[in-house]
């Protein structure tokens, strides 16, 4: 599958059958939940507990609170200040490392990436896309922003000024889209479905409201 | 001063097309033991046994070979037992042992 769409990076195994031999890496990965279990690192099932956890996770939450920020003024200005604690006046646990809420404006637009490895808010959004860990993204985003974004299918004008912020181990960063023209009348329900997981790390624009 | 530049600190170097997954039609899903590595990774981080950064720096120790053959979760496993082994959390022989037993009890489970 790797060679057929020509890029350079390995996709991640997909599922095991049941009778497929696993992977070196995968009787690793059991391997090593098996001896810490063992040992009492963590229990079994605080282990189960954490795998749901990760399952339960994605971009939904993130359009939640960039939807209130939308509505809701004072809200925002929470969310500009400490996007964790405004996350979890939502109910949602955004864990414990600083997210920082960057904000899109007229003439003003946010990017952003990982070039060292694949930092990324997944406790707010979930786990990265595959294009985010690549090589080219992480390499070229900080260079060429504009570019890439291109790809995407997001044409800047050349007056917007392009933040490109590098995320690491100890700071996230999530964007706050501008919110679409012609949502005026929208409750955040409907706000929150134009809200895509691609414009909360910059690549794309909200969706347009229907 | 002349700046060393290691494997995986790539950003601003050039780089084909980005493969990106236009709104999701692409995206696989990940396999259960990945996020079985993600979970094991979070558990030892919330209690204390190894950190986000310590992971970052076993996946730059594996070398530029390693690092651009492993997938990413291959990465990250491949990591975390490092730095277990080396804070002699667990130790290699009974590591192997149990690697032994989970591939010869495969496809037996009941």
């Amino acid at each position: 599958m790797a060679e057929a769409h020509g890029h350079d990076h390995a996709h991640p195994h997909q599922p095991d059958i049941e009778d497929a031999a696993p992977s070196h890496y995968q009787l690793m990965t059991e391997a090593v939940a098996g001896l810490l279990v063992e040992k009492g690192v963590f229990t079994a099932d605080a282990l189960r507990a954490m795998l749901e956890a990760i399952d339960a996770k994605s971009p939904a939450d993130g359009a939640r609170v960039v939807a209130r920020a939308w509505a809701d003024d004072a809200f925002r200005t929470r969310v500009l200040e400490d996007v964790n604690a405004a996350a979890s006046e939502l109910g949602i646990d955004a864990g414990s490392i600083p997210i920082r809420a960057v904000a899109n404006a007229p003439g003003l637009h946010n990017l952003v990436v990982c070039t060292l490895c694949s930092c990324y808010p997944r406790l707010l959004i979930g786990l990265p896309p595959d294009w985010y860990k690549s090589r080219a993204y992480r390499s070229r985003a900080v260079r060429e922003p504009r570019a890439v974004l291109r790809e995407f299918g997001l044409e800047l004008p050349t007056e917007t000024v392009v933040r490109v912020h590098d995320s690491t181990a100890d700071l996230r960063y999530l964007v706050l889209p501008e919110r679409p023209a012609g949502s005026d009348s929208l409750d955040e329900d409907a706000l929150a479905a134009l809200v895509t997981r691609d414009c909360m790390i910059g690549t794309a624009r909200p969706r347009a409201p229907a | 001063m002349r700046h060393l530049r290691r494997h995986h600190d790539m950003g601003g170097l050039d780089a084909g097309p980005v493969d990106h997954d236009h709104g999701g039609a692409l995206a696989h899903d990940y396999a259960p033991w990945e996020k079985k590595v993600d979970a094991i990774l979070r558990l030892l981080s919330s209690s204390g046994v190894m950190t986000v950064d310590e992971l970052r720096r076993g996946i730059e120790e594996l070398g530029p070979g390693i690092y651009d053959e492993l997938s990413y979760y291959e990465r990250w496993i491949a990591s975390v037992t490092n730095i277990l082994l080396e804070k002699g959390v667990i130790e290699t022989d009974e590591l192997g042992r149990r690697m032994a037993e989970i591939e010869a009890g495969w496809g037996h489970t009941p």
